[in-house]
């Protein structure tokens, strides 16, 4: 049935994570390519994405780390020659390129055919109009909008609608530059913004308080079409589907809704000519049966990995095989390995999405949810009743709940503001009402969420009062018990109730709990999930546990207590390696953890044992069923952890690839006496116990920046009489939810603490001196027995003081002392031997010149292991796994200085989706994913990588007077406010290689000043706050005579941060690119004046 | 909630909760994958003599409509005047209920009809013990009434002369033209969809003989049980067969009942087809569709004699989905192309029949 004329196949990956568009195309592009290679084609990548799966070796036959742009796209396809692209498999950013290729005909010149859905359906459904005049054609109702092309058209339809309205960017990601106006002044302020991201904007009116419903609908050439699951989200329309609670199947529709929007989806993609997957969001009626189609993509998404990982129907593989030519009828179920792959699944429990948000890292950011996304991750639950799945999945995203309740109490003056009002605290203040005696219908009205949702979260409040009720555990009976398990209550959430957990120990109430639990014969039993409903049984284990699964009896004692029934048997034979895996998504670890976990499974599995891994993140490839020998899709907390081990009763478990989550579990499991493989739990503890740790470097003669913890002002100010400006100030988490900063005076010390902290006995506050113009260097390495086999040194070219995780990384390290590399070796040594390494670690250093300072060390893999593990073509994790495993190992040949090229790591940033948010890097991690680009000289890989994280060369269409040739660039605007002294200093030569390059130069103030007294030509531009002066900076930027801004922070006085931040948000919100470290400013600067695009050597990562 | 036992056949038994009609019942238990339709499924007269268990855990979310009846007899939202399943077995009761349709809890409906429900079951671990055991009998046991026992028995009896209608009923009358629709333990949404492409639908009972009647085109509905014992209506149709090449169209155990006609033979399977995702393949086309089915037996296809050919064939374990003879307008469907509850995809088999009758002349064969 395939097409047999297509050998080579190029696959566009979709770059950086980023809100909108994260894990989820790792996962769709990882399958696609597998879809692929099973055909024998050859398979292209392009995805800067360097800490993705789809990028590792054996993934894809050639690997380009290049951006996704036309670009760079057209100059692999001269390269490469394929015969055929898919464009579906990642995200947005390779539609868009996809798009752009097909009009300017790149794709016709080079004769390649696009797979899968033709270019014209996608357009068909990424243009607003088209779309509904399409819809029309089948009378398809749509939400009618009005495509403006100017403020003033926008305005006179959002008249002519009736306000409420909402706007949306035509061609835009996930909602971007998109909202609701309830009058024109808001819609004003919309506008402008939607129409920096796109020519169009589009006008609709508002259908809040309608229900959001999902189809995931596949289509094969010959026209059979199947929807392999729907999804209904917990809150109504309004909120971003990305940004809402999701179930699935959908819950409070009856046969005739669920089937009458079925039949009208397969008649839409039916219609607009689908060949693979597509999604089609709708809006319902909860009065009737009256719906509209809110959009359609036609590609895969983020709701159909969760449609996927929801169904165990892996729609990208699929969707990838019906682009080659199949029919549906020629592929087969790929769980139960028998059945046709041409089915809808039936599911036999209920699973929950929910987001996670991280906007407590931003300051200013407006934490109200609506129609564009903010979340950077999600987790998906299942379970057998509603109760069970939601209650799970509150405590998989990771932000302490225990559960829908049991938690601190939330403090909030105004309930029913805050219930009109969703949050990222959403659920919990419905729970929070529900406390204060709300009645379902009064919650109902205030949030118009179904009050299905609301009575099942009612039943959850109710037992929890039960078990309050009862006042003591011995008074909970096995009836009270089993319920409370069933809706999903952990042990410690039932301590919590009865109060045990105040009389005694939190861990020993807990435990109790469990003792209790066991002897009334109550515990979870394992199910799979088999896409049938247990019709036919299932070839895989994807797994789940449930307290909804009671199991049988046998007859002849009816009355006894039934026997668990489990739907897979256990070996004991302890060939079990357990994996932990990562969790949900969020700032600071995200799909490089799940590259490690994957690693780990690989090597696990090719050594023989069983590869088991747990992990709950539906974005990711590690929660593949095919991945590993069992998955369990289920929590990461203790208990649960405890329940598969038992269950399992493994040869060990791998603590180290999964971030700090697993990491974080490894003394209590030591506890329990479960065999950890690799460093003990110990040594992680006495690397993550601040005491220990600083102890351990000073017998060890190793230094590190001095700190205190700290518990009153008077403290605070003694320490700092010692070691002098400028502090790291590091608050109590728990308490303030607030970041981390770094103070340079008494002023902004105060202020800080003021804003931030509760400094008390209990919660102290550390303060540490921070290192100005100090080098950062990062050690990854992998040792055994405390012996370093092997590692890898990279340099932040930014000075320390951004995050590493929002540092620009180079590696093999460019511009470090050999002396530097000595001491960071001997160092790196002493710690490994003195905590008995065995797997994979990670040491921060700062270098002052020579002198080494130690910030931190991990017992586990870091967020860089991808990275170097691919420029050096050494798989650290497969090393260290095999260490773990006890393998013997040899010590690589490999050195980091013999390598004749240079890896970048940049990272991407997502302030666009952060309305508000101050878009500045500080200690505290801003940045929502990563690119990694190799290249032959140091500015090859940097001009890559910052493209690929959405930078651009500040080049714009020669004016029409000059007399150039259409389509000719010149150097643009840029506009600089460069900061303090020092860093002024370090952009000097920057400026000039822009003036000699022909760019005009802006600048405000001060730096205005520095510059001409340099002798660089510039235009003085003013800060909001020097009213009345033209010209204004801001003014400059919505003019767009701007078209690359850098702004270094000064300080933290409140002048300079309002002035600096109107300026950084300006240029988010206007689109246009911002740096705001100088170092960083002037290593970009320096690669684009010194190398064009066209220099850059066209290479795929097995030829460097 | 009284605490109630579910025992089956070969002993195996699992306790839950009763949340219907408390009286102890016996049945054929016979597992459902379909994720919504409890109302449809419950009133479907095809359920007759068994105990529904429902895959999907959590039912009862949405309530249950109103049982109103439409000017021409058709309840509006069910498909037959009652429950015909004898009990409902479910993991995870939904007490509350939210539906702008609802009028009252599914609890209510079942004490209302007098039909007994249960809750807690691990209703996952029961459909594993059908598909391997194979269907089998089972009791639901009231824990407090260890005594009352109920006695059922499935095998042997004629289903359909039980839920048949008893006299002929004529729908639409005065139509252009005539349909006689067998009634084996029709669902009204069959009765629809004729009605609804403008013909006067004859219904008359399952054993009535219709060769004297004067009509256009023949329906065989769905029935309950086991197509064997219907010798009566079979012979009819084998009768009509002879003087009539007049369109036949059939569903379920229509299906059955034509395949017996032709000669063909029918067997029982191990745990039927109960869901909403049946796939099934047009024979010697690339078109497939996803169907809704309800049936414990199934034709033989190696028994059709040579006039005849299989229709349709099942895309998981290549059972018979359908057959039609070579030459003369009759083809039937072993699935349920009036939906009601499940994908609609089918539809188009009701407007295929109907263009039979409309233009018989011009019929040489089925191009979909």
């Amino acid at each position: 049935m395939m097409d047999s004329n297509i050998k080579k196949v190029l696959l566009l990956g979709s770059g950086a994570l980023k809100i909108g568009e994260a894990g989820e195309f790792d996962y769709s592009g990882s399958q696609a390519l597998k879809a692929l290679k099973e055909e024998g084609i050859e398979t292209v990548l392009i995805n800067p994405n360097i800490a993705t799966v789809q990028t590792s070796e054996g993934v894809a036959d050639k690997i380009y780390f290049l951006p996704v742009t036309p670009f760079f796209v057209e100059k692999v396809i001269q390269k490469e020659k394929p015969q055929g692209i898919l464009l579906a498999f990642g995200g947005q950013t390779a539609l868009n390129c996809g798009v752009q290729l097909y009009q300017q005909k790149i794709l016709e010149k080079y004769n390649v055919q696009v797979l899968g859905t033709p270019v014209q359906a996608i357009i068909d459904t990424e243009d607003r109009e088209l779309f509904v005049e399409k819809l029309d054609e089948i009378d398809v109702k749509t939400i009618k909008s009005h495509a403006c092309e100017t403020i003033d058209e926008a305005r006179r339809a959002a008249s002519d609608l009736g306000y409420p309205v909402i706007i949306r960017a035509a061609y835009a990601l996930g909602g971007l530059g998109s909202g609701f106006c309830d009058n024109e002044e808001e819609l004003n302020k919309l506008a402008e913004k939607a129409f920096s991201f796109s020519p169009q904007v589009l006008v609709e009116k508002s259908l809040k308080g309608w229900k959001e419903i999902e189809y995931e609908v596949v289509r094969d050439r010959f026209d059979n079409c199947i929807t392999v699951c729907n999804m209904e989200n917990f809150d109504p329309l309004g909120i971003h589907t990305g940004e809402s609670i999701v179930v699935a199947p959908s819950q409070t529709l009856t046969n005739s809704e669920y089937h009458k929007l079925r039949a009208l989806a397969i008649k839409i993609i039916r219609h607009i000519g689908i060949v693979g997957e597509c999604n089609v969001q709708y809006a319902f009626d909860p009065e009737s049966e009256d719906y509209r189609v809110i959009e359609v993509n036609a590609r895969l998404s983020r709701s159909s990995a969760l449609a996927s990982k929801a169904t165990g129907y892996p729609l990208a593989f699929v969707a990838a095989k019906l682009g080659l030519g199949y029919g549906l009828f020629d592929l087969k179920n790929s769980v139960t390995k028998t059945t046709s792959a041409f089915f809808e699944p039936a599911l036999d429990y209920v699973v929950c999405k929910i987001p996670r948000w991280d906007l407590g890292k931003f300051r200013g950011v407006d934490r109200e949810l609506g129609s564009s996304m903010k979340s950077v991750g999600e987790v998906m639950a299942i379970g057998r009743t509603f109760e069970e799945a939601i209650q799970k999945g509150l405590r998989m995203i990771g932000q302490g709940l225990h559960g829908f309740v049991g938690n601190h109490e939330l403090e909030i003056d105004d309930v029913d503001a805050a219930l009109k009002a969703p949050t990222d605290k959403r659920v919990l203040v419905v729970e929070k009402a529900l406390h204060s005696g709300y009645t379902i219908d009064q919650i109902h009205d205030l949030t118009k969420i179904d009050k299905w949702f609301l009575q099942k979260l009612q039943n959850i409040l109710n037992t929890y009062t039960e078990l309050q009720q009862r006042g003591a555990i011995q008074h909970v009976d096995a009836d009270l018990m089993r319920r409370a398990k069933v809706q999903g209550f952990t042990d410690f959430q039932i301590a919590r109730a009865v109060g045990l957990e105040s009389l005694i120990d939190a861990e020993i109430a807990t435990k109790l709990v469990r003792e209790l639990r066991k002897q009334m014969g109550i515990l979870p039993s394992v199910k799979q999930i088999d896409t049938l409903a247990a019709e036919y049984p299932a070839q895989t284990n994807y797994l789940y546990l449930t307290y909804q699964g009671s199991g049988t009896v046998c007859s002849d004692s009816v009355a006894a207590s039934p026997t668990l029934a489990h739907d897979i048997a256990y070996e004991n034979d302890r060939r079990s390696i357990i994996v932990l895996g990562s969790g949900a998504y969020r700032i600071g670890s995200s799909v490089e953890f799940d590259w490690c976990g994957v690693q780990a499974l690989n090597t696990i599995r090719k050594n023989g044992y069983r590869s088991v891994m747990i992990n709950y993140n539906p974005e990711t490839v590690s929660t593949d069923y095919d991945m590993c020998d069992r998955l369990y899709f289920d929590e990461l907390t203790f208990e649960r952890v405890m329940d598969i081990i038992e269950l399992e009763n493994p040869h060990g478990v791998i603590v180290s690839t999964g971030g700090q989550i697993p990491n974080n579990l490894a003394m209590r499991l030591d506890s329990e006496r479960v065999p950890i493989l690799g460093t003990s739990a110990k040594s992680i503890d006495n690397a993550e116990d601040r005491d220990k740790f600083s102890a351990m470097l000073d017998r060890i003669g190793v230094d590190q920046p001095a700190w205190a913890a700290l518990t009153s002002m008077d403290d605070i100010n003694q320490f700092i009489d010692k070691v002098g400006f400028p502090v790291l100030v590091r608050p109590s988490y728990v308490l303030s939810g607030a970041a981390m900063n770094v103070c340079s005076n008494q002023e902004e010390l105060e202020r800080f603490l003021q804003l931030a902290a509760n400094i008390s006995k209990k919660h102290p506050v550390v303060v540490s001196k921070f290192h100005e113009h100090n080098k950062e260097i990062e050690m990854d390495a992998v040792a055994k027995d405390g012996e370093i086999i092997a590692y890898a040194i990279s340099e932040h070219i930014e000075f320390a003081g951004v995050h590493s995780g929002d540092a620009t990384i180079q590696f093999p390290p460019q511009k470090i002392y050999v002396e530097t590399v000595r001491q960071i070796k001997k160092v790196s040594k002493k710690i490994a031997k003195e905590l008995n390494i065995s797997g994979p670690f990670n040491i921060q250093f700062l270098a002052e010149q020579n002198h080494l300072r130690v910030i931190e060390c991990n017992l586990r893999a870091s967020r860089s292991f991808p990275f170097v593990s691919k420029v050096l073509k050494l798989n650290l994790i497969e090393l260290a796994t095999k260490i773990m495993l006890g393998l013997p190992v040899e010590r690589p040949e490999k050195n980091l200085f013999d390598l004749d090229y240079v890896g970048i790591k940049a990272s991407q940033f997502s302030f666009n989706r952060l309305q508000k948010a101050d878009p500045v890097l500080g200690v505290d991690m801003a940045s929502t994913g990563e690119v990694g680009c190799i290249g032959d000289d140091t500015s090859s890989a940097l001009l890559c990588a910052m493209l690929s994280v959405g930078h651009r060369i500040p080049l714009r269409p020669a004016p029409a007077s000059s007399g150039s040739a259409a389509g000719t660039l010149v150097p643009g605007g840029i506009l600089l406010s460069t900061g303090p002294g020092k860093q002024k200093a370090d952009m000097l030569r920057a400026a000039q290689q822009l003036v000699e390059h022909g760019y005009h130069l802006y600048a405000t103030g001060g730096t205005s000043r520095y510059l001409a007294e340099n002798g660089i030509p510039n235009t003085l531009v003013h800060w909001p706050s020097e009213e009345g002066q033209q010209p204004q900076a801001l003014d400059l930027l919505h003019s767009h005579d701007i078209d690359m801004v850098v702004n270094v922070p000064k300080n933290l006085s409140v002048g300079e941060l309002t002035n600096g931040y109107k300026i950084r948000r300006a240029a988010i919100d206007l689109n246009i690119p911002l740096i705001t470290n100088s170092r960083l400013a002037s290593a970009f600067i320096d690669a684009f004046c010194t190398k064009s695009l066209d220099d850059i050597e066209i290479k795929a990562w097995s030829e460097f | 909630m009284k605490n109630v036992t579910l025992l089956l056949e070969d002993g195996t038994a699992f306790h839950g909760k009763s949340f219907g009609y408390e009286k102890p019942v016996a049945g054929e238990v016979v597992f459902n994958t379909a994720m919504m339709g409890y109302p449809e499924s419950l009133t479907d007269p095809s359920y007759a003599g068994q105990m529904m268990v429902l895959t999907y855990p959590l039912v009862g979310n949405y309530g249950v409509p109103p049982f109103s009846i439409e000017e021409n007899g058709i309840a509006t939202f069910m498909e037959s005047e009652k429950i015909h399943a004898e009990a409902i077995i479910v993991s995870d009761y939904s007490t509350d209920y939210s539906h702008w349709n609802a009028q009252e809890s599914l609890a209510d409906w079942l004490k209302r009809e007098q039909v007994p429900g249960i809750t807690g079951i691990d209703t996952r671990q029961l459909t594993k013990v059908l598909r391997e055991h194979g269907v089998m009998m089972g009791k639901i046991l009231f824990d407090d009434e260890p005594d009352n026992i109920p006695v059922a028995q499935y095998e042997g009896v004629n289903w359909v002369a039980r839920v048949s209608c008893k006299e002929v009923i004529r729908y639409n009358e005065g139509a252009p033209k005539k349909v006689v629709l067998v009634d084996c333990g029709v669902k009204n949404n069959i009765i629809r969809c004729l009605i609804r492409r403008g013909v006067e639908v004859i219904r008359v009972p399952w054993n009535y003989d219709y060769t004297q009647l004067a009509f256009d085109g023949l329906f065989l509905a769905n029935g309950p049980g086991d197509p064997d014992m219907c010798e009566e209506a079979v012979e009819i149709l084998r009768k009509h067969m002879k003087q009539s090449k007049k369109p036949i169209c059939g569903i379920c155990m229509g299906n059955q009942l034509l395949a017996k006609a032709a000669g063909a033979t029918i067997y029982k399977l191990k745990y039927g087809h109960r869901s909403h995702n049946q796939p099934v393949q047009q024979v010697g086309t690339q078109r497939c569709f996803i169907t809704s089915q309800n049936h414990g037996y199934a034709v033989d296809s190696k028994t059709l004699p040579a006039d005849w050919e299989p229709f349709f064939i099942n895309m998981n374990d290549g059972s018979n989905e359908g057959i039609r003879h070579k030459q003369h307008p009759w083809f039937s469907a072993q699935f349920h192309p009036e939906a009601a509850s499940g994908p609609v995809d089918t539809e188009f088999l009701f407007d295929d029949f109907v263009k039979l009758l409309l233009r018989l002349k011009d019929y040489d064969g089925f191009k979909y």
